[in-house]
């Protein structure tokens, strides 16, 4: 399969600036019933985002209008924290973001991230301060160089190379998995668990 | 390390299963044992084989039942299951026909063996030391206390472990947990590890796989110390661990999974060389001292968010940054208290005895000895909602359902119900439960409902005096 590749984005940001914000708020559990990855957009962030009746709350960060078409989510430390559910960055993804920053970000969100093409940003907490404090800002985050820059800003990310390289040029992992196959095998055969 | 240097539990499940090292460039590919599946979080995993024209690799080390979606609600003996919810239905139907086409074991609704995909691994003795499981479920950390390497993955990697049976990993860090000395009468495991998340934070695991070491765990029981492991992934680890002993043995002998015969001795042979070496290093050690646990509630939307059971909403004064307090302030604004505010006599109006952390025999007969022979509060909704179906003929078998009815509890079948809410068994808006869950997080038993996280005793407690209370008061 292929992903769009990653080179290079420019957008504002949407700051959520709490932190520890868990897998349920950036989608319920109610909204896991598909089958497939389709649509899950419209109900990112449904517990905050939407009242009781449906309608959008007007307050909600990501209901403002200078949040409209951004790529970039700002958020809290901790990020993507409790249930493994890849529905959280597909929900991220489907409503437009490309990359999520943050001074920590939790490890299977993560990994789930990465492998749909969503960025995970992990900057130190300084610049994180600025970001939340800062809605709406133009940021540019470029992966060759695995910097983010702001204003005057250049700070550098740090960001797993294999992971990397498979973001640049768009590929997924399941092809380099299948590719080791012999090795598989062969673990198998002396493991003594072959079929 | 080399093989001579002396190696942690983790250090040697990890080196057993690497079908290749990792390097600055690539991760580690590592072998999985037993992959386990459920309907929520594997369709996705399946179309992608269909649409790469793939196969399951090693179908007979995959196994899937039907937990998270499915109805709970009491059916009368020889009646089958009516999922009302068409999107559940429609889920659980992908999952039959997915099993079907791949040739995968499913338990599903009507199987004599279903249950909350943690609690049956166990049961079933697939859960073995030694060995790598995965799901794509966060408390797959539970099998830990097997002394398995078992983590949580998402869709896509469950596609990857289905087409490859391997995963692409980078090591984990290691962190100790040592308790020592004896828990007190009316603490129990859950009070421990809600105090483990308690002291090293809601990411303080992050990136690291926990081994749980000390006297007070080897004097748990299996079911204790899945309670243990269960929920390392809500302090942020990627695996929880307990090394092998007699007692993990016992629990494993004559399960219909596990070796039999001369196959068993070697098992365990094997499996007595697991524990980590005299002297083997961990990255981090952390000491709690079981005499002081005390049982624990949460007060707030994340399961660090706790204190024991006689104290107060703590000062948001405490928190460390504006970000945090903010997250404090929303956070008890939300459960609807306030700071300095004692837990014990706060009013509640829900109770959920069940789920992957509480939902076996040892926490049913937990929650009975306190339910025996009293009443659940008036106007108090008490759901029990055993984690399998064997869980529920062992506890009909001694009785227990009867101790639950007769309470004026609600004696469920089996699933995952309450705990995530996906069925219908959800709290109302506003609504106070005490569970003995693991997630407290906003919206997570209903939206807008407020989850108080506690041990199947306190939940007990709690039912007949419809309010947080202290068990110890009901054990003596
Ligand atoms: S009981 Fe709850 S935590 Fe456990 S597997 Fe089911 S939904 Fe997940």
């Amino acid at each position: 399969m292929t992903l769009q590749p990653f080179r290079r984005l420019e957008s504002r940001t949407v700051v959520l600036p709490q932190a520890d914000i868990d897998t349920d708020q950036i989608i319920p559990a109610r909204y896991l019933k598909g089958t497939t990855r389709a649509g899950l957009g419209r109900w990112l962030f449904a517990g905050w985002r939407y009242d009781e009746t449906g309608r959008e709350r007007p307050g909600f960060p990501l209901s403002a209008p200078e949040a409209r078409g951004a790529q970039v989510l700002v958020a809290g430390a901790n990020f993507g924290c409790g249930s493994s559910r890849e529905h959280a960055p597909w929900a991220l993804l489907d409503h437009g973001f490309r990359a999520v920053v943050s001074s920590s970000i939790a490890d299977i969100f993560r990994a789930n991230s990465l492998k749909n093409g969503l960025l995970p940003v992990i900057v130190d907490p300084a610049t994180h301060e600025i970001l939340l404090a800062t809605p709406a800002l133009r940021v540019a985050i470029d992966l060759e160089s695995c910097t983010l820059e702001f204003d005057d800003a250049r700070v550098s990310f740090a960001i797993d190379p294999f992971a990397r390289k498979c973001l640049l040029e768009g590929v997924d992992e399941l092809g380099y998995l299948l590719a080791q196959e012999e090795a598989i095998a062969a673990w198998e055969k002396e493991a003594g668990c072959a079929r | 390390m080399g093989q001579c240097s002396p190696r942690t539990l983790f250090a040697k499940i990890w080196d057993a299963h690497l079908v290749r090292p990792e390097t600055d460039e690539a991760p580690a590919v590592l072998y999985v044992d037993l992959h386990l599946v459920h309907e929520v979080t594997s369709p996705q995993a399946f179309s992608v084989l269909r649409e790469r024209g793939l196969r399951v690799r090693r179908p007979e080390r995959t196994v899937a039942t039907m937990d998270h979606s499915i109805p709970t609600t009491p059916r009368p003996a020889g009646t089958r299951f009516v999922v009302q919810d068409q999107e559940c239905a429609a889920q659980l139907s992908a999952l039959e026909a997915n099993c079907a086409e791949f040739g995968v074991e499913l338990h599903s609704l009507e199987s004599e063996q279903q249950g909350i995909v943690h609690v049956i691994g166990a049961e079933l003795g697939l859960t073995q030391p030694g060995t790598t499981i995965v799901c794509g479920d966060s408390h797959t950390s539970t099998h830990g206390a097997f002394g398995a390497l078992a983590f949580g993955i998402g869709s896509t990697e469950v596609g990857h472990v289905l087409a490859t049976q391997s995963l692409l990993q980078r090591r984990p860090r290691t962190l100790q947990v040592r308790v020592e000395g004896r828990m007190r009468p009316g603490v129990s495991a859950k009070d421990l590890i809600l105090t483990v998340i308690a002291r090293i934070g809601v990411a303080g695991g992050a990136g690291q796989v926990i081994e749980y070491t000390g006297s007070a765990i080897r004097a748990l029981s299996m079911e204790a110390r899945m309670t243990v492991c269960n929920m390392s992934i809500e302090a942020g680890a990627r695996a929880g661990l307990i090394a092998p002993d007699d007692v993990t043995f016992q629990f494993l002998a004559g399960r219909p999974r596990s070796p039999a015969g001369a196959a068993w001795d070697a098992a365990v042979a094997r499996w007595r060389a697991l524990p980590g070496d005299p002297g083997a290093a961990f990255d981090r050690t952390v000491t709690i001292d079981a005499d002081a646990l005390e049982p624990r509630i949460t007060f707030g939307t994340n399961p660090s968010m706790s204190v024991p059971i006689r104290g107060a909403v703590p000062d948001p004064g405490s928190a460390t940054d504006a970000a945090n307090r903010a997250a404090f302030d929303r956070a008890v604004r939300y459960m609807g208290l306030r700071p300095g505010q004692a837990l014990l006599g706060h009013p509640i109006e829900v109770v959920f005895i069940g789920s992957c952390t509480n939902g076996r025999l040892e926490d049913l007969r937990a929650a009975a000895t306190v339910l025996r022979g009293r009443k659940v509060a008036r106007g108090v909704r008490t759901l029990v909602v055993p984690g399998s179906r064997q869980v529920k003929r062992a506890a009909e078998a001694e009785g227990l359902d009867r101790v639950f009815r007769d309470a004026g509890a609600e004696w469920r079948e089996p699933g995952c119900s309450m705990c995530i809410a996906m069925n219908g068994d959800q709290l109302q808006p506003g609504q106070s439960a005490v569970s003995t869950s693991n997630r407290n997080f906003e919206g997570r038993q209903g939206p807008g409902g407020r989850t108080f996280l506690a041990s199947p005793l306190t939940a007990a407690a709690a039912a007949v005096a419809g309010a947080i209370a202290d068990p110890r008061e009901l054990l003596r």
